[in-house]
């Protein structure tokens, strides 16, 4: 089947099999690698992107149901070399050890900060169920969110 | 040993870090070679049969399918699956890449389906039709060891693999002068390390140089390259083994596997790059599994809390073959089980019996939080029974600072340490005295409030040579090139430690140069020398070392030449922030124009050689033997058996800390790891051997709503069996955490007059003791 969409703001058109799942497509045909698997049924988060604004868990989803949407993948997070403020707090405080659960996680932060942009630390923590990090034990991804919800908090003032 | 302390010591941000939270690290699936072809496996869905007949006509015929390779197709072509570990009298079961005429776990490989994709690959794995007559199949540990019990591997006559005894003092003299004798059987469950990225192989076979690149998702690329070379008959120098980002290993990855030796066969076959990537399927059911041993220890006590002795008789389940270090893990246990304290008599008996199940092996910690939880738990049933409290006890039993080296009767000698400290740093931050009267009040509510307390010991640094199957040593290459950047080559190959980090802050500050202009590079066998790996907490204990002492010969070298640059006395300059000063001329040269002026080698003197490297080999002449107490505070839901955890303090003495935001992380991840076995983990087979925990939505990987907030402290005792001071960290908190929070829940049943549940403390299992 043909299909089109863009992949942060590339558009893509391809001839893809119908069960072809769009982290495959994501990582074998357009080559973004960034963008991980570490289940394929829908645990553990490693996969998830955008998808028209939204988190999406892109193991579980067939590349022909992104037929003309617009994808974020984390390669297209960070914005004229700089990066985002979840990049940023995942840096900052050392939220990540061997990175794999990283991506997925950074863009899952992302969508749990655009619904709630002051979480506090139980909202943190339940917003992120979606996401398996086996090496951090999870409080210094909490510390990476709550420096990105700050940072985001101080950049929107000072845009206002 | 002198440095700045620009960076040592300080919480610097990873060097690594900008390229993952990008996306840009290349794990091995990452890595795109063109032509590559795809491997898919098909494995054993029973757990004992014997293959009477494989057809792989169906398969071949499907479309892009490229070659069908059995058991058949291997045999004495590949060789079999090493264990590098030896015992008196070991039965080592030959374990071949491929099943022959048999199979003894579920997800055995039988046979592997190479296609132009991997859908189609997959596909066509399902057109394979293997005939089995299924066999009578061993789960239960204990019943495998029996007479009558069905053997799974008939050449030996039994399923007994070793039997190991441990241990040292007049036992019988200490279980006759005791008060009492407490006794308790304990089971370890069987637990998947479940390294978010799953393994990975991809083999590419140059036939015209006969040489071939393999990158595998592991731990050890050194120690893999010997073996398959090995396996497939070729020259160890002409396979490079590279291990690029591998997205966290927890010792699964410390292994060698099937599929590395078949995927390397298969592109020498075919002559074209093969790939092969797990599915967390098959990770689940054939990545090595860890712990998995069932005993009882019995603790010979005065009344006054004095351990007088300790026996362990346990069970390892093996599963139906050894893998790389499998018969290696229970030893360790026997090491550690001293624990803490003063023991004059211990004695264990290890049997390690084939099951079948996938093999057991090293995950973090690897038979030290078995030595811990078992110690630790039963510290807190003999205080039960002598009505004393569990810190007082523990206390009572230390070696005091002063009787370090501190020799036990498990043939140990602990380097440094000071426990009361540590306690005494922890039930001051949860202010233990407070915390007991609240319990009470609590009590008297009808709620159900426990404390928890597990006073670890733990060995790290793993060396020397003789106490290690291959090596008990770390190597590092310095260099400094023309332009004065600083290269490190390690034989450590880290897997999210951050040791890119940590080693290169060792480096800018004994060179005084900057922390960026230093790169470390590990992990590719070509280009580093050889080395052994990160496990045991051996990263900077050991590996960090080796770095730390190539570099002061490369300074030492940088000297002389300096000192002819400067037409100075050698003795009399000083080297300080990257610049050698002369005295008295006090004419000064950078390290850069020492670096630039020795690859020039224009002006040098004439016993000099050309060039600014070195390397250096270290090896430790003991462990290192890092501590802690760990409380645990819980509440525990009577109504549904739910375990809330209130608090969660950890001191830690890990020795010097080259980089405390690291450290933390190691502590906090290997807590995560503790607590989830004792809550949440374990793998689970049916007695037909079937494996029930197949999936990620079958076997409980904590989220982040499952796990406290930990409140970690730390003391600092040196050791000196190090320049560095450096003890270890990386298992720390899963060796500390498990039997504290176990003793927390307990102490919270203790209304209920409970002794003991096995783990995991799933809330079922509560309910029950609490309505039972
Ligand atoms: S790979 Fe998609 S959720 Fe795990
Ligand atoms: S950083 Fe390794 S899984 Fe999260």
């Amino acid at each position: 089947m043909n299909i089109s969409l863009s992949i942060n703001g590339i558009k893509h058109e391809a001839d893809v099999e119908p069960r072809l799942l769009l982290v495959h497509f994501i990582r074998d045909l357009v080559g973004l690698t960034g963008t991980h698997i570490g289940c394929e049924t829908s645990i553990c988060g490693a996969c998830t992107v955008f998808l028209d604004g939204k988190p999406v868990k892109s193991c579980t989803i067939l590349a022909v149901q992104a037929d003309g949407t617009e994808i974020t993948t984390i390669e297209g997070l960070a914005k004229n070399g700089q990066f985002h403020p979840v990049q940023e707090g995942f840096w900052e405080c050392h939220g990540l050890q061997c990175g794999f659960c990283t991506t997925g996680m950074i863009m899952a932060v992302c969508g749990l900060l655009q619904e709630n942009p002051q979480p506090t630390e139980e909202q943190i923590r339940h917003g992120l169920e979606g996401n398996l990090c086996r090496c951090t034990g999870y409080q210094h991804i909490v510390d990476s969110v709550q420096y990105a919800a700050n940072k985001l908090k101080t950049q929107s003032a000072k845009a206002d | 040993m002198s440095f700045l302390a620009k960076y040592i010591g300080q919480k610097v941000k990873r060097t690594e870090d900008p390229r993952l939270i990008q996306g840009l690290g290349h794990y091995v699936d990452d890595i795109k070679l063109a032509d590559t072809l795809h491997v898919a496996i098909l494995r054993s869905p029973y757990a004992h049969a014997k293959i009477n007949s494989i057809n792989v006509e169906g398969a071949k015929q499907a479309p892009g399918v490229m070659a069908v390779y059995t058991g058949n197709d291997v045999e004495g072509k590949v060789g079999y699956v090493p264990c590098a570990a030896a015992l008196p009298e070991l039965k080592v079961p030959k374990y071949p890449v491929l099943a022959q005429g048999k199979v003894i776990f579920v997800g055995q490989p039988v046979a592997a389906v190479v296609a132009t994709d991997k859908y189609k690959a997959r596909d066509a794995v399902d057109l394979i039709e293997v005939d089995y007559d299924p066999l009578d199949v061993v789960t239960d540990p204990e019943r495998a060891a029996k007479p009558d019990c069905p053997v799974i591997h008939e050449e030996f006559g039994t399923n007994v693999a070793f039997v190991h005894s441990a241990g040292t003092g007049d036992l019988e003299a200490a279980f006759k002068q005791a008060d009492k004798i407490v006794s308790q059987r304990l089971n370890h469950p069987r637990l998947a390390p479940i390294a978010l990225e799953t393994r990975g192989v991809l083999a590419q076979y140059f036939p015209g140089e006969q040489q071939m690149n393999l990158w595998s998702s592991t731990q050890i690329p050194h120690l893999m390259r010997t073996q398959v070379a090995i396996m497939l008959g070729i020259p160890e120098n002409k396979l490079r083994v590279v291990a690029p980002e591998v997205g966290g290993g927890f010792g699964s990855k410390l292994n060698v596997y099937a599929e590395e030796a078949l995927l390397g066969w298969i592109s020498m076959q075919l002559h074209k790059p093969v790939k092969w990537i797990e599915t967390r399927r098959e990770n689940m059911a054939a990545t090595i599994h860890g712990r998995a041993q069932v005993g009882t220890v019995d603790v010979a006590v005065k009344n006054d809390g004095t351990l007088l002795g300790l026996k362990y008789n346990v069970t390892a389940d093996v599963g139906a073959y050894h893998q790389l270090l499998t018969p290696a893990i229970p030893t360790l246990t026997g090491l550690m089980l001293s624990g803490a304290y003063k023991i004059p008599a211990i004695s264990m008996t290890c049997t390690g019996v084939f099951t079948n199940k996938m093999s057991t092996d090293a995950y973090r910690g690897a038979g030290r939080p078995e030595a811990t939880y078992l110690i630790e738990r039963i510290m807190d049933r003999i205080a039960q029974e002598l009505k004393m409290d569990p810190v007082e006890l523990r206390r009572k039993n230390f070696p005091q600072p002063s009787e370090f080296p501190f020799g036990t009767a498990t043939g140990l000698f602990y380097d440094s340490g000071d426990y009361d400290k540590a306690l005494n740093k922890a039930l001051e931050i949860v202010d233990y005295k407070k915390l007991r009267e609240e319990q009470k009040a609590a009590r008297a509510q009808g709620r159900l409030m426990g404390i928890g307390v597990s006073t670890y010991v733990e060995i790290c640094a793993i060396g020397p040579s003789a106490a290690t199957p291959a090596g008990g040593w770390e190597s590092a290459t310095v260099r400094v090139e023309p332009t004065g950047k600083v290269t490190v080559l390690t034989g450590i190959s880290p897997h999210g430690q951050g040791e890119e980090t940590s080693f290169a802050q060792i480096v800018a500050d004994m060179l005084g140069v900057d922390l960026n202009d230093v790169l470390v590079i590990h992990g590719d066998t070509s280009i580093v020398q050889y080395g052994i790996g990160t496990f045991g907490s051996r990263g900077i204990a050991i590996g960090g070392t080796a770095i730390a002492m190539a570099t002061e010969k490369v300074v030492a070298k940088a000297r002389k030449l300096a000192a002819h640059m400067i037409g100075a006395d050698e003795e009399g300059i000083t080297f300080e922030n990257g610049k050698f000063v002369g005295s008295p001329t006090d004419k000064a040269v950078t390290l850069q124009e020492v670096a630039l002026s020795a690859h020039v080698a224009h002006n040098i003197p004439t016993d000099f050689e050309p060039g600014l490297v070195a390397t250096h080999f270290f090896e430790p002449k003991n462990f290192t033997f890092p501590f802690g107490t760990h409380i645990c505070v819980v509440e525990l839901d009577k109504d549904t058996g739910d375990v809330k955890i209130l608090r969660y303090v950890a001191v830690d003495d890990c020795g010097k800390q080259i980089n405390p935001l690291l450290v933390a992380g190691q502590v906090h991840g290997g807590i995560a790891q503790g607590l989830a076995q004792a809550l949440y983990e374990e793998v689970v087979y049916d007695e037909n051997g079937q494996l029930l925990t197949g999936e990620l939505m079958d076997y409980a990987v904590p989220k982040a709503h499952q796990l406290p907030r930990y409140e970690c402290d730390h003391t600092e005792t040196p050791t000196d069996v190090n320049p560095l001071g450096v003890k270890g960290v990386g298992e720390a908190g899963t060796i500390g955490s498990t039997p504290a929070i176990a003793n927390a829940v307990i102490d919270a049943l203790g209304p209920f007059g409970v002794q003991h549940i096995d783990l995991p403390l799933r809330p079922e299992k509560l309910w029950r003791a609490m309505n039972n």
